[in-house]
């Protein structure tokens, strides 16, 4: 090790690690009350996925330590996954025009709807009444 | 000469400091190896869940059937009406528990109180074994009582098996891992093997457990909830 007092260890107050904790709660019980309370649409993509990057923030920063680390490592941990952005754009990309193709040239159906566990048991079995829609 | 003393002596911060700790005839992370490996592989393990979170999003688009509603799939009765996910949310709880005990098992650690690091690293590995125990329940219950396969389900597109099987089994799979791994750490502990060593082995394993609840997060927004 080059020196010493540099390898340490990241040691830092325990108050820190339970506002963090808590914080994780709240914003898991926010994202299951998203769906708990049915929000649908693009409020719903909204709020899931800015609780999620709240939560992968708040873990990787202050859990795994990464506020704290010199910026050589936090960039050699961050940086390369930046390019898996990339990635996910392209493959959205792709598979809009995939669907789309599927649709207009294949015969696919467009309307189809999903079957719920109630209607495949049978409204008023084991899994209760069906929903309204 | 005077000036490089300096320089390794007390390490600049920010950008300087990443122009220095990369240009610096010495190694580049000011961390003990084993944390520096431990942070590589969970880079490389990013990538791996990262292409099965893509290549899901890619058959979630192009699947011209309707994606099955996992909120009621994931639905659990408490004797009364169905609460939808419930099963999923009592999981992400518990990860998030684990979580929590093993910084503060790191804390501890780093404080060389051997005995609560222990408790704590027991505690995480503890709430991932019901995690997993949790998951097992999950999967049997989609098995038998849904028919749900990887070739396909009653509800709608087939991919949602494919995704569902391989997803979280590759997750439970580092939970299950991590369990070993961490009772393996603490038993290591209590043999006063760190002792003097060091407990970085703690905040390593730490790192690790951290990441598989990090992956949950994105596997709880974009499998269950999206």
């Amino acid at each position: 090790m080059a020196s010493s007092s540099d390898t340490a260890g990241q040691q830092h107050p325990l108050g820190i690690y339970y506002q963090i904790w808590i914080l994780l709660f709240v914003v898991s019980a926010a994202s299951y009350a998203v769906d708990y309370f049915d929000v649908q649409g693009a409020m719903r993509w909204t709020l899931v996925i800015v609780f999620m990057l709240v939560k992968a923030g708040f873990i990787i920063a202050i859990f795994m330590h990464a506020f704290w680390e010199r910026l050589a490592l936090v960039l050699t941990i961050l940086g390369p996954p930046g390019v898996l952005l990339i990635l996910i754009a392209f493959m959205a990309v792709e598979g809009d025009y995939t669907t789309e193709a599927r649709f207009d040239y294949m015969g696919h159906d467009r309307d189809a709807v999903a079957l719920t566990p109630a209607e495949v048991h049978g409204a008023g079995g084991e899994h209760g009444e069906e929903e309204a829609h | 000469m005077s000036e490089a003393a300096a320089t390794s002596m007390a390490p600049s911060d920010g950008v300087t400091g990443l122009v220095d700790d990369w240009t610096a005839d010495k190694q580049t992370y000011h961390v003990p190896w084993g944390k520096a490996m431990m942070w590589i592989f969970l880079v490389s393990d990013t990538f791996i869940f990262t292409c099965f979170l893509t290549g899901y999003l890619n058959v979630r688009m192009t699947t011209t059937q309707p994606w099955p509603p996992q909120s009621e799939i994931f639905a659990l009765s408490f004797g009364g009406a169905p609460i939808p996910l419930i099963l999923i949310a009592i999981m992400t709880f518990v990860l998030i528990t684990s979580s929590g005990t093993m910084a503060l098992a790191v804390n501890y650690g780093y404080r060389r109180d051997k005995f609560k690091t222990i408790m704590f690293i027991c505690a995480t590995a503890f709430f991932g074994a019901t995690f997993v125990g949790m998951q097992a329940y999950e999967w049997s219950k989609l098995i038998l009582e849904e028919g749900v396969r990887p070739w396909g389900n009653p509800f709608g597109a087939p991919q949602f098996g494919s995704v569902f099987f391989m997803v979280t089994g590759f997750h439970g799979l580092h939970v299950s891992a991590g369990v070993i791994y961490l009772l393996w750490v603490a038993r290591r502990i209590w043999a006063g093997y760190y002792d003097k060593k060091g407990f970085e082995i703690v905040e390593i394993a730490g790192l690790y457990w951290h990441f598989v609840d990090l992956v949950w997060v994105f596997i709880f927004a974009f499998f269950y909830l999206l």
